[in-house]
């Protein structure tokens, strides 16, 4: 087994380039070593002026979400050793614009996930000396699956809807919407239609399935908007026979 | 809803249309374009199918057959042109050229069903 692989990682400084160039580094082969702790050999051992983001190492935060070998992936889940002998390429997530070498710019995503409502809306809070919301298992599992979302953004670098027109609102933030959609503690759905069922909302999305295959967490974002374009379609044929019933 | 989009009810009939073609549509190519013509089904008389074809829940099925398919066609290739050849800024010819063909194809269905 060789001693070293070699990155090719992408570097850009606003400041200086017009698009980002490759730079190529040799850092050790070790087995247990991820992606990310191939950059961080990096930073400290050879480059100190790398930028990248990164937090907890173990794909709960997020915040590692790269472009490894043209595939988005969380560098903190991706063993060096799928990509033996290398050279393997680590850009910044696609689809986003670059801030610096592997750092993205996720403003974008940031300004729709909270027009979603990503959070319990409800029409009277309950005072606390009546207790806790009280919730079946079963009304748990109806969103748990869409809740395991990190906002990783994978999915948007995955996602060619997205790639091609930023204004469609993306599986993640879609993904969110419905999972307090589905939690029954929320009577919020009806504020997110507003939002979602315009155009540039749900009905962008062409149903490619990549943002499901690329997610860390198994969120399966694809599935979470086709299923929220069946209750948008049957609501939007209620609005249409009754009005005023719909309401 | 503020403007009423249409957008719901042509995903629906894209989204019902997919249905039909992917489950029935097999069904009369297998029937009519392989088993009848190589005679691994003994096929019924031009007489008989006729006078099924005339019935009124006959109509009404193939009606389905024929619009739904067309519906479905036209939201995969109005997307397939936004898409695959970047042509957003045609959209209102796209819109007509596309749900407009399955509209004309659905009236034609209609038309021929209905003078059998």
């Amino acid at each position: 087994m060789a001693d070293k692989i070699t990155l090719e990682v992408a570097r850009y400084d606003p400041e200086r380039h017009t698009e980002p160039t490759f730079e190529k580094y040799e850092v050790p082969f070790r087995k247990d070593w991820v992606i990310l702790d191939a950059l961080n050999y990096i930073k400290d051992r050879l480059d100190g002026s790398l930028s990248y983001r990164w937090s907890c190492r173990t794909g709960i935060c997020g915040s590692c979400g790269m472009m490894v070998d043209g595939e988005p992936k969380l560098t903190c889940a991706t063993f060096l050793s799928s990509y033996a002998p290398g050279p393997v390429r680590v850009e910044a997530l696609r689809n986003f614009p670059i801030v610096r070498d592997l750092v993205i710019e996720m403003t974008d995503f940031m300004v729709k996930l909270k027009k979603v409502k990503p959070w319990i809306v409800r029409e009277n809070e309950k005072p606390i000396s009546q207790g806790e919301y009280l919730q079946t298992p079963e009304q748990l599992e109806n969103y748990k699956q869409f809740s395991m979302c990190i906002n990783c953004l994978l999915c948007y670098a995955a996602c060619p809807v997205y790639g091609l027109d930023n204004l469609f609102t993306g599986p993640a933030a879609i993904a969110l919407a419905q999972r307090y959609n589905l939690d029954s503690r929320d009577v919020g759905a009806r504020e997110r239609r507003e939002i979602l069922s315009d155009h540039e909302g749900i009905w962008g999305c062409t149903f490619v399935g990549e943002c499901t295959e690329v997610c860390p967490k198994h969120v399966d974002p694809a599935g979470a908007i086709q299923q929220y374009k069946v209750d948008a379609a049957i609501d939007w044929f209620k609005s249409f026979l009754l009005p005023r019933g719909a309401k | 809803m503020g403007k009423r989009s249409f957008v719901p009810l042509f995903w629906t009939l894209f989204s019902v249309g997919g249905v039909v073609a992917a489950f029935l549509i097999p069904i009369h190519l297998f029937l009519f374009g392989l088993a009848f013509p190589l005679g691994w089904i003994q096929p019924p008389t031009y007489e008989r199918l006729l006078a099924l074809a005339r019935l009124p829940l006959v109509r009404l099925y193939l009606f389905v057959l024929c619009s739904l398919p067309l519906f479905h066609w036209a939201h995969r290739f109005r997307y397939t042109l936004y898409d695959g050849l970047q042509v957003k800024h045609l959209n209102e010819l796209i819109i007509l050229g596309t749900y407009g063909g399955a509209i004309v194809g659905t009236l034609v269905a209609g038309y021929l069903l209905w003078s059998l």
